[in-house]
């Protein structure tokens, strides 16, 4: 063979190998941005469920904050039958704030406070809300990682041929993380 | 960060060649004396591979078990199951095992081969002295940890020390006391075995410190300003892990029990054995961790 042959062959080569690692990244990444966004599904289902015992809890001690238990209450069947994910992000952020409302009513009632059981969902909830801006942080990564890729060149190429589309960020509220949260004994 | 693990797995494999290669030819000089070199080679070798496969299969359960960590339960420990499971998620790595180790002196470690079989262990002293950000800055710094596979090296490298150090001192001693007899017993024979021991002894005596200094290179201290780094990457708050760091040097005069040369690198900040006592110079040439001043003060100016 001559060498401009070998030179052409060589180069081909070297399309077809890089093509299949730019290949390989995007599916990878697109793979980190499903699990990311099943990460935060987990999480966000785990706090549906704590919801109606926090406001059964309470309901217990404080009898007069019905507009704020119907309030939680509502924008937690919002955010379950919510399709986009931008209708999620605002039911979701409805319901932090109302939780977070929820616990700011409790200081006000010593007995409940005193409650085991309360005591027991608001480790479980704020656990829950740390998990769900730690998997939003994972997502929001994943996912920017992936639209540079598929909007960068050369890998562009290799994202158009092969249908990857740019993902969307999820979008709610950091949770509150001042010195002056309360500090619960132990 | 993919260049750092694989730089990890590539130290880890220069470690178990180097032990091996070490053990190797400690045998092998043993072997001569008895009379058969290549027995001796062969003995050793084996001896280094069980020793350098168990490291690497059961290292996390060796030091664990060193530390006397015990495993604890969702409901034992449900904050820092919380913490833990959260920054996982961040990291991306699968929840490592929590674990609570009986000391009151504020510090933690991570151990394990790769994320998919890593372990968490905290001090109880650290559970009763941080708040919940803190145990986040602390918890982060440890996966990254993880993540980098640090824990490899530092697990691997625990082992190895632990069983040089057990096998030098099992030397020195029976060459002591053999010794001791021998003067006792007047001008009996054996006069060849003592002095074999003694030389056997007097070369892993003087192997020890360069072992000692391989594990300081292996383990670097720059990597516990990196995990800092990386951590607070984790927790988007820096002022966590600093808060955490400025309580533990604050406690740094309680002694460890559990504390010794061979896990040293492994811990958050490097654990004190003497009741009281601060770092003389010849402890901070050979310190396995920087000064937690400098620490706190790079993760203040993030």
């Amino acid at each position: 063979m001559p060498l401009w042959l070998w030179i052409v062959v060589g180069l081909v080569a070297l399309l077809v190998v890089s093509g299949i690692l730019i290949y390989n990244r995007l599916v990878k990444l697109r793979a980190r941005v499903n699990n990311g966004w099943s990460q935060i599904d987990v999480q966000l289902r785990r706090r549906y469920d704590l919801i109606p015992n926090l406001v059964k809890t309470v309901q217990g001690y404080a009898t007069h904050e019905r507009e704020l238990f119907e309030n939680v209450t509502e924008a937690r069947s919002r955010a379950i039958d919510a399709n986009a994910v931008p209708d999620q992000a605002q039911a979701e952020n409805q319901i932090t704030r109302g939780i977070r409302q929820l616990f700011a009513v409790a200081e006000n009632y010593p007995d409940l406070k005193a409650n085991e059981n309360f005591l027991a969902l608001q480790e479980e909830l704020t656990g829950t809300e740390s998990k769900i801006a730690f998997a939003r942080q994972f997502y929001n990564d994943q996912v920017m990682l992936l639209n540079t890729l598929i909007g960068s060149f050369p890998s562009n190429v290799v994202a158009k041929t092969f249908r990857f589309e740019p993902r969307e960020f999820f979008d709610i509220e950091e949770p509150v993380r001042a010195p002056s949260e309360v500090e619960f004994p132990r | 960060m993919y260049e750092q693990i694989a730089a990890n797995r590539r130290k880890t494999i220069l470690l178990i060649v180097g032990a091996i290669v070490l053990l190797g030819a400690v045998g092998y000089v043993l072997g001569l004396w008895y009379g058969s070199g290549p027995a001796g080679l062969v003995g050793a070798v084996a001896l280094a591979l069980v020793l350098s496969l168990g490291s690497f299969f059961g290292g996390d359960r060796l030091v664990l078990a060193s530390t006397r960590a015990r495993e604890v339960t969702t409901q034992d420990q449900p904050r820092l199951h919380n913490i833990v499971e959260g920054l996982s998620i961040a990291a991306g790595i699968p929840k490592p095992r929590v674990y609570v180790i009986p000391e009151q002196a504020p510090n933690a470690f991570a151990t394990g081969r790769n994320p998919e079989h890593a372990s968490v262990a905290v001090t109880e002293g650290l559970l009763s002295t941080m708040n919940r950000v803190e145990l986040e800055g602390v918890i982060g710094h440890e996966l990254a940890h993880v993540v980098d596979r640090d824990i490899l090296v530092g697990t691997v490298v625990a082992t190895l020390v632990g069983a040089v150090i057990l096998i030098s001192e099992f030397f020195m001693r029976s060459w002591w006391w053999g010794g001791v007899r021998g003067r006792r017993g007047g001008d009996r024979g054996g006069g060849g075995i003592e002095a074999i021991i003694f030389a056997v002894g007097l070369v892993l005596l003087i192997l020890a410190p360069i072992i000692a200094q391989i594990v300081r290179l292996a383990v670097s201290r720059q990597r516990e300003f990196l995990a800092d780094a990386q951590g607070a990457l984790l927790t988007r708050y820096p002022p966590g892990l600093a808060s955490a760091l400025r309580k533990i040097g604050a406690a740094s005069g309680i002694p460890m029990r559990s504390a010794n040369n061979a896990t040293a690198h492994l811990w958050l900040n490097q654990p004190s054995r003497i009741q009281g006592e601060g770092m003389g110079p010849l402890e901070k040439l050979f310190s396995t961790h920087p000064p937690i001043e400098e620490r706190i003060r790079r993760l203040e100016e993030m």
